[in-house]
């Protein structure tokens, strides 16, 4: 803001007028516009209709024949000309793999890797090889020591529970099989988005030029990222790596420079003043410095990883999700939800060691022995011991069975499946009238109607809207920017597709807007209730998305109803968060100055705490924004007929490549125009209270 | 600031290098900061000085204009200004932390300027220390990880630095708490470990960018003392930045004041009260007691023949205002000696009144007795 005083804009300027105005001109339009698919104004004629084929085209083109490279074929024993893409696909593929069979392998036995070093004549010849898995019993006491080591009781607590209750349930086998994915997973995308933080943080042209990519990455639904993935590098653990990690890098890039960025300039000095070269600079000052972020960004990527193994099982990932997946499918809600507990646990347990292993501390003037230096090494190496002499007792005791002490075979440990399905049946039986008329009323009369109102926006109404409230809420800028994007949708041929995922997110958004907000406020009136409600955002904020789908089919079946309030609840979080968030960090002064000025209880919420907290509320909109839109896309797994449901077919077409990627840009770009709008909105308001 | 009841003030044995013999530590020559994007063109024109008049015509800001000075080893220079006088840029500009746009700073007879980046790390590595007025410190480290850094950046073994951070802790005064975390330390419990690890290489050339800027006025004085104690051990080269005149007054051996990139006067404290050159300086030493800037060596008389100086004994280098209680108090004159204890002059107390309450004594603050 300039220095002049400013002018109050005439009435018909004023923001409530021109909203007025501008709805009453959108009325108008939907009246008098004509539907028919020659009419320009109704819908835009498909322009970019070949853009799909053109990807395609452009994607086999670089896979087969650009950059044909020589590449020596040891068993022809000459060189053949192969494209350039193709090997490093391939060769991508090939390590990635190893590394996941070798760390499954060393959990669940197995003899891959050794065939990697000897070939599979070698195998053949020798009966005896084989890598033997690990106990259950030596994982379990692995965690425990691991949690012991790096925080104490409490972790380890946590950790042996979790194995346990993992390996009790007869979930052992699964989540070996995550777990292998995520750990090779998990730090590949936190190393990736380090460096590329790194990078970033050192030039600004690399910044600027990865800004972009990192907001259609981040509001990209999980889905579109399989299709090209698939034609790049097929199907298997190894795609669904590849997916995995290229969705879960984003955050950390965005949360490493956001942490390099913040370290105060004294500490960067001092490191230079010490004579620290550049290598010493990024690791010894700045990236400790920006541990908090840095952290935070770890702990992103282990979530993300953690939320991708279910829907990278589309794409042939073995574990934990593709069973998830076949119980959802066949209903079978208890193993769903047995699951979904292996997922979460195994979510916290890895978060808190993360945690705890980031902030552990060295002494350096305590003079220990040997055996004290080395204790858990010995007791690691005690318990591997302890844990074979156990498993080999049990194969005397279960001679005729599974050795229980060794693995618990898949779906041969308790189960509580009966319990659940009992509970489902009893619910349905108890509430079914009640559950099905709310149903049956949330669809015909509310979803229905909003759906074929949002189809009956005439394009050239829906951009004055748009756009409009763009203009009105952010300025001239965000109104162009958000036009783009909806004009890219408009000549793609998604565009009803586009309208029916709008209308189910903003549905979604609303409720969980005004869910979040209230919910957040009352929590804010009390320091108490404050903190729970934190405590609890940060446990739900654990959960893989698709966690959140159990409990709904349980209650709603397969249905619209089940998505939209799967998407509330998911998007309620961020919304109650922020609230609450915003409404604690008013500053002590403003709140002195209301409370001598003699506010009510009410009036300073509306004249002191709400105007004060908006912009930040505002952010957790945005959030709210994205979170619904991505469940929305998620939905689509139990059958809705958006964009999401597109994408899903994409999956399977061998020509999906384009038409995924064209989809995915799609969702992405109304969740950008969301964010665009939201985002100035907020840092305006910002501004004007002296915040920013 | 009570004068101290013995006569022999803190400080008063420190000695002030002599401009004759001791060696140049850094030579600063024609060093300009300009920040444009005309800034070199705008340089090589300038004769001299950069007028104001050309820097907005190219459209830049200067941040250092021309500065010429000799620091010699062992000498306390403060770097006085108001904030934007330029005063930390030329300290910056010295330590490299920013780039100068022309100059040169001559330290061992080579210029840190021209100094290639691996050229430079070796020596601030071996040569340098320097405190920050945020004090810098790392906050993933402890007291004693922190202290320590420096060593392990040259590659130091880790047991070793532990036990050089060990003794700059001892040296500090904050044993006891080496496993304390920086959020864990008041403000000036904070700085102590700044200095402790700006120390740790053993330093020749000391750089501090308004280090006690930052603490409350009493730690800032307790800070000071420190300092001073600290400097009367290690006979440092330092070039001290800061914006409070009574600090560099009491701080300092040389003062160089700065207003708008350019130094005004760099002189001892008791010239620049006593003769300051511009009508800046003038202000800023107006109020300035004199009695706390002069030293008895600018006041007495030689000895003349014949005449026996009472018993008391006053260093030649102690501030008027420490000694006068004593000296007022004697009927006879005192005797004044040097560093070695030699009898080198007599202390009249009509002197003293004199510059307690002389004409020449010019405004005097109401506290200043």
């Amino acid at each position: 803001m300039s220095a002049a005083p400013e002018m109050r804009p005439p009435w018909y300027r004023s923001k409530p007028a021109m909203s007025v105005l501008l709805v009453a001109v959108f009325l108008l339009l939907c009246a008098f516009i004509d539907p028919g698919e020659s009419n320009p104004l109704w819908r835009l004629p498909p322009l970019l209709k070949a853009l799909p084929y053109a990807i395609n085209d452009a994607v086999q083109y670089m896979l087969f024949e650009w950059m044909p490279i020589p590449v020596y074929d040891p068993i022809m024993d000459l060189y053949e000309q192969k494209p350039l893409l193709r090997e490093v696909t391939r060769g991508v593929s090939d390590g990635l793999l190893f590394v996941i069979n070798f760390v499954r392998e060393v959990l669940l036995g197995g003899v891959n890797t050794i065939v990697a070093f000897t070939g599979w004549d070698f195998i053949n010849e020798h009966e005896w090889v084989y890598w033997p898995a690990l106990p259950w019993t030596v994982v379990a006491g692995w965690a425990a020591l691991l949690g012991y080591r790096l925080e104490g009781m409490r972790l380890a607590v946590l950790g042996a529970a979790t194995t346990c209750f993992i390996a009790i349930f007869g979930q052992w086998e699964p989540s070996m099989q995550t777990l292998s994915f995520v750990l090779i997973t998990a730090p590949a995308a936190a190393l990736l988005g380090l460096g590329l933080g790194i990078w970033c943080y050192r030039s600004s042209v690399v910044e600027a030029a990865m800004n972009p990519l990192l907001n259609v990455a981040q509001t990209m639904p999980h889905y579109s990222y399989l299709v090209p993935v698939i034609v790049l590098f097929g199907v298997g653990d190894h795609a669904a790596a590849v997916a995995t990690i290229v969705f879960a890098t984003p955050p950390m890039v965005r949360l490493t420079l956001l942490g390099l960025k913040g370290v105060p300039n004294d500490v960067v000095e001092a490191g230079l003043m010490t004579g620290c070269s550049n290598r010493q600079l990024t690791f010894k000052v700045l990236i400790p410095a920006a541990k908090r972020d840095v952290l935070l960004g770890v702990n992103q990527v282990v979530m993300q990883c953690l939320a991708m193994t279910v829907i990278a099982s589309f794409v042939g990932a073995k574990g934990l999700g593709s069973n998830l997946m076949i119980a959802l499918n066949s209903l079978k809600i208890g193993t769903g939800i047995e699951i979904g507990i292996c997922i979460v646990l195994m979510a916290v347990f890895l978060d808190k060691v993360s945690i705890a292993w980031a902030n552990r501390k060295t002494d350096y003037f305590a003079d220990r022995t040997f055996l004290q230096r080395h204790t858990a090494l010995l007791l690691g190496a005690g318990i591997l011991v302890a844990g074979a002499l156990l498993a080999m007792l049990g194969s005397v005791i279960f001679r005729e069975d599974f050795n229980y002490l060794h693995q618990i075979p898949h779906n041969k440990g308790l189960t509580t499946e009966t319990f659940w399905q009992g509970l489902v049946d009893w619910i349905w039986n108890a509430f079914f009238e009640p559950l099905n008329s709310f149903n049956k009323f949330l669809i015909s009369s509310v979803l229905v109607p909003m759906r074929d109102a949002y189809l009956a926006m005439p394009v050239a109404a829906t951009f004055l809207l748009v756009g409009g409230m763009a203009y009105i809420l952010a300025g001239l800028r965000s109104a162009v920017i958000v036009l783009l994007y909806l004009l890219f949708i408009a000549f793609s041929e998604y565009w009803d597709r586009a309208l029916i995922t709008a209308y189910m997110a903003s549905f979604a958004v609303i409720v969980s807007a005004v869910l979040g907000v209230t919910v957040g406020t009352l929590c804010a009136q009390n320091a108490h209730a404050s903190r729970m409600a934190l405590l609890l955002c940060d446990f739900f904020q654990t959960f893989p998305s698709f966690i959140y789908l159990i409990p709904v089919i349980l209650l709603f079946g397969i249905t619209d109803t089940s998505v939209i309030i799967a998407a509330i609840a998911y998007a309620t979080v961020p919304a109650t968060r922020y609230t609450i968030e915003g409404l604690l960090s008013i500053p002590e002064v403003l709140q002195d100055a209301g409370s001598m000025a003699g506010v009510s209880r009410f009036q300073r919420l509306v004249s002191i705490e709400f105007p004060v907290a908006f912009p930040h509320i505002m952010l957790g909109l945005n959030q709210t924004v994205i979170f619904a839109l991505f469940m929305v896309i998620i939905g689509a797994f139990i059958g809705t007929t958006d964009l999401g449901q597109l994408i899903l077919k994409a999956i399977s077409d061998p020509q999906g490549t384009g038409v995924g990627l064209v989809l995915g840009v799609c969702v992405a770009f109304i969740g950008l125009a969301a964010d665009q709008v939201i985002r100035t909105w907020a840092n305006n308001k910002k501004r004007m209270l002296g915040l920013a | 600031m009570t004068p101290s009841p013995t006569g022999t003030p803190a400080g008063s044995t420190r000695d002030i290098p002599d401009a004759g013999t001791t060696p140049v530590a850094i030579r600063c020559e024609n060093v300009f900061k300009v920040f444009g994007k005309n800034a070199k063109r705008l340089v090589n024109a300038a004769e001299g000085y950069i007028t104001p008049e050309a820097a907005a015509e190219a459209d830049c800001i200067v941040g250092v204009n021309n500065a010429s000075f000799e620091v010699r080893e062992g000498e306390l220079l403060v770097i006085m200004g108001l904030s934007g006088s330029g005063k930390s840029t030329l300290l910056r500009c010295i330590s490299r932390l920013t780039e100068a746009t022309a100059g040169k700073v001559i330290v061992d007879g080579r210029d840190l300027l021209a100094m290639n980046n691996k050229q430079l790390i070796e020596l601030r590595r071996n040569k340098m220390g320097m405190v920050f007025q945020n004090f810098g410190l790392l906050p993933h480290k402890t007291v004693l990880e922190n202290i320590a850094f420096p060593l392990q950046v040259k590659g130091r073994k880790t047991r070793e630095s532990m036990d050089r951070a060990m003794q700059m802790i001892e040296l500090v005064g904050l044993h006891g708490r080496q496993n304390y975390f920086p959020r864990q330390l008041s403000g000036g419990q904070q700085q102590r470990v700044g200095i402790a690890r700006s120390l740790a290489i053993e330093p020749d050339i000391w750089f501090l960018d308004e280090p006690f800027s930052a603490l409350d006025p009493l730690i800032r004085k307790e800070m000071q003392d420190e300092f001073l104690r600290l400097q009367k051990v290690l006979h440092k080269t330092i070039l001290f930045v800061t914006h409070d005149f009574d600090e560099a007054l009491r701080l300092a051996d040389r003062i160089a004041i700065m207003k708008n990139g350019i130094i005004e006067q760099l002189d001892t404290p008791a010239n620049i009260v006593l003769n300051p050159r511009t009508e800046y300086v003038r202000k800023f030493t107006e109020d300035v007691p004199r009695e706390k800037v002069l030293r008895v060596v600018s006041v007495m008389e030689a000895p003349a023949a014949g005449e026996t100086p009472g018993e008391l004994r006053v260093p030649g280098d102690a501030l008027i205002e420490d000694v006068a209680e004593d000296v007022l108090g004697q009927s006879l004159p005192v005797g004044v000696v040097d560093g070695s204890g030699a009898l080198v002059g007599v202390l009249h107390p009509s002197h003293v009144l004199s510059v307690l309450f002389g004409a020449s004594a010019g405004h005097r603050s109401a506290d200043g007795a």
